[in-house]
C-alpha cells in the first residue's frame, strides 16, 4: 500500500511527543451502486492537530466524514480511536467517544428554538434556562453570537451553522469535524472562528476541516489529505505548499482563471428597486429599510453581507415569491412588477437561483428531467398543455453535460445528488434559460473550486452577452473576483453602490458589520 | 380473528377471498363494486398528489346521485336518448359544485379543506335523506325512503341481463386512462405534483397554488359525482337513503393503496371491492358480522401507513432521544 506508507512518512510532526493518534483510519472502503465513494482511504490525526480534507464535490469527503461519525458504515477497513479499535459504530458511540460533527446540510428542527435544539443533544437534567445561559457563554467565548430563544425556522443558513457549531462545542469534543464551516462567515468572523479552532486545538481537541478554500486551509491547518474520486491523491503540509500545488492535487489539472472583461452597460437598469421599505411580518425577520438598487444590462453586481441581514427578504421580493404592495417599487426591464408573481416575472426574462437547493430550487424526489422543466418549461417543453418529454430530457442532458454535473443521468432524483452537483444543475438550468436578469444567491456555496471557477466564469459571460446579473453572496473573495459593482447589506439596509476597483475587502468587511456608514462617500459610485 | 369468532381461519379466508370470484355473477359484482371505487380513487389521487385532501368524496357522490336522479325523474321526455348523458353531466356538475365550496374557502380564506369536505359530506347525506323521506318519495313505494324507479332510458345498458354489471364501467376505464395521462403527461398535472412535493419550489417557479386546489377538488368532486350517478342509474335504479356503502371513504384507501398511480388504483379498487364482497359472503354463509369488512379496510390502511413509516424510519434501541437515533 504505497499511499498508506506515504501518509505515515508525511505524518505531521507538530506533536511528536504524543504518539497515540487521536484517530486512525485504515483502508476504509465504501461502495455505492455505480460509484466507489472511498477506495482504500487511510489517514491519521494526532491530538490537537488541525487536519484538512480537500477534494472536489463527489470526491468522497462527506462520505468519509460520515463514516468517521458513524452515520454510515464502511464496507471494509477499520477505525482506531485513542488506540482502541471502534467495533460497532454509530453516532451515539461517536458522541460517547467525543466525536462531534457539523454537517454541510444542517440537522436542526425548525419548529423549536435554538436552545431546545441543543437540549436534544445534551445529556443530563433538562433545564432550559440553565442551558440557555451555557449556550450564551459558549457562543460569547467562541465569538458565535446567537440568541438561544430564537426559533430555528427564522434563522438564516449562516445563523443555523453557528447553532450547529455551538451545539458541538457544548459537548467539549475530542474530535470536531467541520464541513465547509466558513462559507457563510464574514472575513472578520472567519478570523475569529480560526482563533476559536486554534484555541480548541491547543486544548487538545483534534479538528477535521473540510474546505474548498485553499487559502484558509493554508492559514489554519497543520496537514492535509487530498481526495479525488474516492482515492487519496496526495498529502501535504499546507503551510509549506502553494495553493496551485494543492489545487492541482484536487482537480488533477490546473485551475482555469476567471477573466473579467470590460463591458458596456445598458442605458437603463434592467432591474431597479426604488426606496423599498418593508417591515418584517414576523418578530425575528429583518425589516428592509429604504433599499435602493439598480442592475444594468451587461454588468455583474454583488450584494455582500452576513446572512440574516435581510438578504432572504430582499430576494423574495425580487423573485416575486413574496409580492410587494407598491407595484412601481420594483421594476424589471422598465415594467412595474411589484405585484406580479414569480411566474410572470420569469416570462419577462428573470431567472433566479435560490440559496435553498432542495425544496425550493429543485423538487427533491423528482428526477432531473422534471426538475429541468420546473423553470425550463418555457423553452417549448409544453405544447397544448402536454409535456414534451423528449425536449425536457434533452434540456436536462444539456445542462448535465455543459455544467459537468456528476450523476448517472437525467433520470436520477434531485435528492440523490450531492449539494454541489445539484447547485451546478440549478445554476446551469437558470443560465441556459438565457435570462435578461439573473438573480443568484450563494452561487458557489459547497461547490468545489473547479466547478466554482466555471460557474463564476459562466456568470461573467452571461453578463457580457448583455444580461444583468445580481449575486448575493457571503464570500467576499468571490464577489471581488466577478463583480463590477458591489452593495453591502446590513440590518436590512443596503449601502451605496461601490465600484470594485475603488474599494477593498476591509471597507466592505466594515460595512458588513454596520460600522463605517459615511467614510465611503469618496470612492463610491452612486447610481 | 376468525378463530375468536369460532371458525376455521383457513376456511373463512377461502370463503372471504376466493368463493366470491368462483361464479360469473361474482365477477360481475366484483367489477361492479370496484368501478366506483376506482373512479373516485382516480379523482382523489390527483388531489392528494398536490396535497389537496378531499376527504368528502362520499358527499360529492351523494350529491352527484341526487342531481342525476333529479334529472332522471323529472326530465320531460323520459324516453329521450339524451337523458343518460344529461344525467352524467348533472351528476358530475353536482359533485363539482359540492367540491367547489371547499375549494373556494381554501383558495380564498385558507380554510382547511379536510374539515370542510368532511362536514359537507354530512350535509349531503342529510339532504339526500330529506329528499327521499319527503318530496321525492315514491308515492307507490310503501313508505320506503326511496324515489320512484328511474325510466329505462336513464339506466346504463347491462352487458348481460343475467348480471348487474353495466356500461358505466366504461366511464371508469376512460377515467383511469385520463388520470394516467393527466398525471404523467400533462403540464398541469406536473405543476400539481410540484406543489405537492415541494410547495416552496412551486412558488419559486411561479406555479399558483390556488389552481391546484381548484383542479384537485373539482376533478375529484366531479368523478365522485359520476360514481354516485352510476350507482343510481346502475345497480340501484332509483335514489334511496343508502346510496353508497361508504365508497367515498373507501376510495381514499384505494388511492393510497394505489400509491396515487393509475395502475395501482385499479388494483387497489379491485382489492377493496373484493373485501366488500367477501364481507357479504361470510355474513351470509358463516353468519359473521359485517363489521369485518370495515376492520379489513382499516387494517389495510393501517399496515400501509405503518410500512411507509418503517421504510423511511427505523427503530433504534437508543435510550436517550438523540438526533442521530432516527435516520
Amino acid at each position: 500500500m504505497p499511499s498508506f506508507r506515504e501518509i505515515q512518512e508525511e505524518l505531521p510532526n507538530v506533536l511528536e511527543t504524543n504518539m497515540t493518534p487521536r484517530l486512525e483510519l485504515r483502508h476504509i472502503c465504501k461502495r455505492y451502486p455505480g460509484v466507489i465513494a472511498n477506495d482504500d482511504v487511510s489517514l491519521s490525526i494526532m491530538p490537537g492537530e488541525i487536519h484538512a480534507v480537500l477534494g472536489e464535490n463527489g470526491a468522497g469527503k462527506s462520505t468519509l466524514m460520515k463514516i468517521i461519525y458513524g452515520a454510515i458504515r464502511a464496507d471494509e477497513g477499520e477505525m482506531v480511536f485513542d488506540g482502541n479499535p471502534i467495533a460497532s459504530h454509530g453516532p451515539s458511540v461517536s458522541r460517547a467517544l467525543g466525536i462531534e460533527m457539523v454537517y454541510q446540510h444542517f440537522a436542526l428542527f425548525e419548529s423549536v428554538s435554538v436552545v431546545e435544539n441543543i437540549a436534544l443533544s445534551v445529556s443530563g437534567t433538562f433545564d432550559l434556562a440553565a442551558l440557555a445561559n451555557r449556550v450564551r457563554d459558549v457562543s460569547k467565548k467562541y465569538g458565535l453570537p446567537i440568541d438561544p430563544h430564537r426559533f430555528v425556522y427564522n434563522l438564516s443558513v449562516g445563523e443555523r451553522q453557528r447553532v450547529e457549531i455551538v451545539r458541538c462545542l457544548m459537548q467539549k469534543p475530542k474530535l470536531l469535524i467541520l464541513d465547509e464551516p466558513t462559507s457563510v462567515l464574514t472575513p472578520q468572523a472567519v478570523i475569529k472562528l480560526f482563533e476559536t479552532l486554534r484555541q480548541l486545538a491547543a486544548e487538545g481537541c483534534s479538528i477535521l476541516y473540510i474546505s474548498h478554500k485553499l487559502d484558509e486551509v493554508q492559514v489554519l491547518c497543520d496537514s492535509a489529505t487530498v481526495l479525488r474520486n474516492g482515492l487519496i491523491t496526495g498529502t501535504a503540509k499546507p503551510k509549506q505548499s502553494t495553493p496551485i500545488e494543492l489545487a492541482r492535487m484536487m482537480v488533477g489539472a490546473d485551475l482555469p482563471e476567471t477573466h473579467l472583461d470590460p463591458s458596456t452597460t445598458s442605458d437603463t437598469p434592467f432591474l431597479n428597486v426604488n426606496h423599498l421599505t418593508a417591515p418584517s411580518d414576523n418578530p425575528f425577520g429583518i425589516s428592509l429599510n429604504d433599499v435602493l438598487l439598480s442592475v444594468f444590462g451587461g454588468e455583474v453586481v454583488g450584494i455582500a453581507g452576513v446572512s440574516g441581514n435581510g438578504q432572504a427578504e430582499l430576494i423574495s421580493f425580487l423573485s416575486g415569491e413574496v409580492l410587494f404592495k407598491g407595484a412601481d417599487t420594483i421594476t424589471l426591464g422598465g415594467k412595474d412588477v411589484g405585484q406580479l408573481d414569480a411566474g410572470y416575472r420569469r416570462e419577462q426574462g428573470l431567472a433566479f437561483v435560490p440559496e435553498e437547493r432542495l425544496g425550493r430550487g429543485a423538487v427533491p424526489p423528482h428526477h432531473l428531467s422534471d426538475n429541468a422543466m420546473l423553470t425550463g418549461h418555457r423553452l417549448g417543453m409544453v405544447k397544448n398543455w402536454m409535456i414534451q418529454r423528449g425536449k425536457a430530457n434533452d434540456f436536462a442532458a444539456q445542462i448535465i453535460r455543459k455544467f459537468n454535473v456528476k450523476t448517472t443521468g437525467y433520470e436520477s432524483a434531485a435528492n440523490s445528488l450531492s449539494g454541489g452537483n445539484l447547485q451546478k444543475f440549478i445554476v446551469g438550468r437558470e443560465i441556459e434559460l438565457g435570462p435578461k436578469v439573473l438573480i443568484i444567491s450563494q452561487p458557489t456555496w459547497g461547490v468545489d473550486v473547479g466547478a466554482a471557477a466555471f460557474i463564476r466564469q459562466a456568470l461573467i459571460d452571461l453578463s457580457r452577452t448583455g444580461a444583468a446579473v445580481l449575486i448575493i453572496s457571503e464570500e467576499l473573495d468571490e464577489l471581488f473576483e466577478v463583480c463590477d459593482r458591489l452593495y453591502v447589506i446590513c440590518q436590512g439596509q443596503l449601502s451605496k453602490s461601490l465600484d470594485r476597483k475603488n474599494t477593498n475587502v476591509e471597507e466592505v468587511g466594515l460595512l458588513m458589520t454596520g460600522l463605517n456608514n459615511n467614510s465611503n462617500s469618496d470612492n463610491s459610485k452612486a447610481f | 380473528m376468525f378463530a375468536l369468532l369460532g371458525h376455521n381461519p383457513a376456511d373463512t379466508l377461502f370463503a372471504f377471498f376466493i368463493t366470491p370470484l368462483m361464479t360469473i355473477n361474482g365477477i360481475s359484482e366484483w367489477l361492479l363494486k370496484a368501478s366506483p371505487l376506482i373512479l373516485i380513487g382516480c379523482g382523489l389521487a390527483i388531489g392528494f398528489r398536490a396535497n389537496v385532501w378531499n376527504i368528502g368524496a362520499e358527499g360529492q357522490l351523494v350529491i352527484g346521485a341526487v342531481c342525476a336522479s333529479g334529472v332522471g325523474l323529472f326530465y320531460p321526455a323520459p324516453e329521450s336518448a339524451l337523458l343518460l348523458p344529461l344525467m352524467v353531466i348533472a351528476g358530475m356538475a353536482g359533485g363539482m359544485v359540492w367540491a367547489a365550496i371547499p375549494a373556494f374557502l381554501r383558495a380564498r380564506m385558507n380554510t382547511n379543506e379536510i374539515l370542510v369536505t368532511l362536514m359537507m359530506t354530512y350535509i349531503a347525506t342529510l339532504l339526500l335523506s330529506l329528499l327521499v323521506h319527503g318530496p321525492w318519495r315514491d308515492p307507490d313505494g310503501y313508505n320506503y325512503p326511496q324515489t320512484a324507479l328511474l325510466p329505462d332510458a336513464a339506466m346504463f345498458e347491462l352487458f348481460d341481463p343475467m348480471y348487474r354489471l353495466n356500461t358505466s364501467i366504461l366511464i371508469t376505464v376512460v377515467a383511469v386512462f385520463a388520470m394516467w395521462f393527466f398525471t404523467e403527461r400533462s403540464f398541469f398535472g406536473y405543476k400539481m405534483s410540484v406543489g405537492g412535493a415541494a410547495p416552496l419550489a412551486a412558488r419559486y417557479a411561479g406555479f399558483k397554488q390556488s389552481g391546484s386546489i381548484w383542479m384537485g377538488l373539482l376533478i375529484s368532486g366531479g368523478l365522485a359525482g359520476i360514481a354516485g350517478m352510476a350507482e343510481a342509474a346502475g345497480p340501484l335504479g332509483q335514489l334511496s337513503a343508502q346510496i353508497s356503502p361508504g365508497y367515498g371513504f373507501a376510495a381514499i384507501i384505494v388511492a393510497f393503496i394505489g400509491r396515487l398511480h393509475a395502475v395501482g388504483i385499479v388494483l387497489g379498487g379491485l382489492l377493496l371491492s373484493l373485501l366488500y364482497l367477501g364481507g357479504e359472503a361470510v355474513q351470509l354463509s358463516l353468519g359473521l358480522p359485517s363489521a369485518l369488512t370495515s376492520i379489513f379496510q382499516g387494517m389495510l390502511l393501517f399496515f400501509l401507513l405503518a410500512s411507509d413509516f418503517l421504510i423511511f424510519y427505523r427503530f433504534t434501541p437508543s435510550p436517550k432521544p438523540t438526533k442521530g437515533g432516527v435516520t
